[in-house]
């Protein structure tokens, strides 16, 4: 099993949040915390990269629905991107992908925020 | 003849015990031939209860113990967590409408939704000394 950790990265100027190992109700505190950091910062184009997480349950995906209303309250939003399919099931199984944009790579998410603004 | 074969933990009501349980699951369930796709399944729906069990039957109470068992017979899992702390009503959760609960920033109620969705039979009985919760999987 890989510990948990998230990195935080700038890529041409979108806020990438990368995910490692396994988010369940233990390490879901510390996603919370590097959103709200995000957010209290103003920094609002979020992609959260998923390429190298393992596993996700539901306290993963709570995190996302507490704080999607408030990046778009400031005009951003959070996209997702690059899930394995296990990962990528969750999602689906609990309706996310009609209110979430999920990508298959983080340069779509990037072409998306652009073709936004 | 009964040929089948359980296996027990005793685990401590704290998050941070939450993969190894995972694990648990995962191993035993690999030695008797479940899907790599099965497994992941059963880990998410066992990750499920027991946070529940650690969240709202105990609220964070790691002084709390809660068991699980694990028996395979033939092509069956049969999983069973027991704890002693506040019972529920698993009935009252359907599918969470995720779109209500964004705008009102509400999270949660997704638990018992997927362990739903993910194994093939659930029952809980909630009674005045403990809960059990028993879930099943057939092999494929």
């Amino acid at each position: 099993m890989k510990t948990f950790k998230i990195e935080h990265r700038n890529n041409h100027g979108f806020e990438i949040l990368d995910l490692y190992g396994e988010l369940d109700a233990h390490t879901a505190s510390q996603l919370e915390e590097s959103l709200k950091n995000l957010i209290s910062s103003q920094k609002s184009n979020i992609i959260v990269n998923f390429r190298e997480l393992d596993y996700i349950a539901s306290a993963g995906l709570g995190v996302f629905m507490a704080y999607i209303e408030d990046v778009r309250t400031i005009g951003g939003d959070i996209k997702l991107s690059n899930m394995n399919d296990k990962v990528y099931n969750v999602f689906d199984l609990l309706g996310f992908p009609t209110l979430y944009d999920i990508f298959d790579d983080e340069k779509q998410a990037i072409n998306k925020f652009l073709s936004d603004s | 003849m009964n040929n089948s074969v359980t296996y027990h933990k005793a685990i401590k009501a704290a998050t941070s015990n939450l993969a190894e349980i995972r694990s648990f699951v995962a191993k035993h369930a690999n030695e008797h031939g479940f899907s790599e796709r099965q497994i992941s399944d059963i880990q998410l729906a066992v990750d499920e209860a027991c946070t529940n069990i650690i969240k709202h039957a105990y609220s964070f109470d790691s002084t709390k113990k809660f068991t699980i068992e694990l028996e395979f017979d033939g092509s069956q899992l049969s999983i069973t967590l027991t704890d002693r702390g506040q019972g529920f009503n698993p009935d009252r959760y359907k599918k969470p409408d995720l779109k209500k609960q964004i705008e009102k920033k509400k999270r949660g109620g997704m638990g018992v939704y997927l362990i739903k969705s993910l194994m093939d039979d659930v029952s809980y009985s909630a009674n005045t000394d403990k809960n059990v919760l028993r879930m099943s999987k057939t092999r494929v």
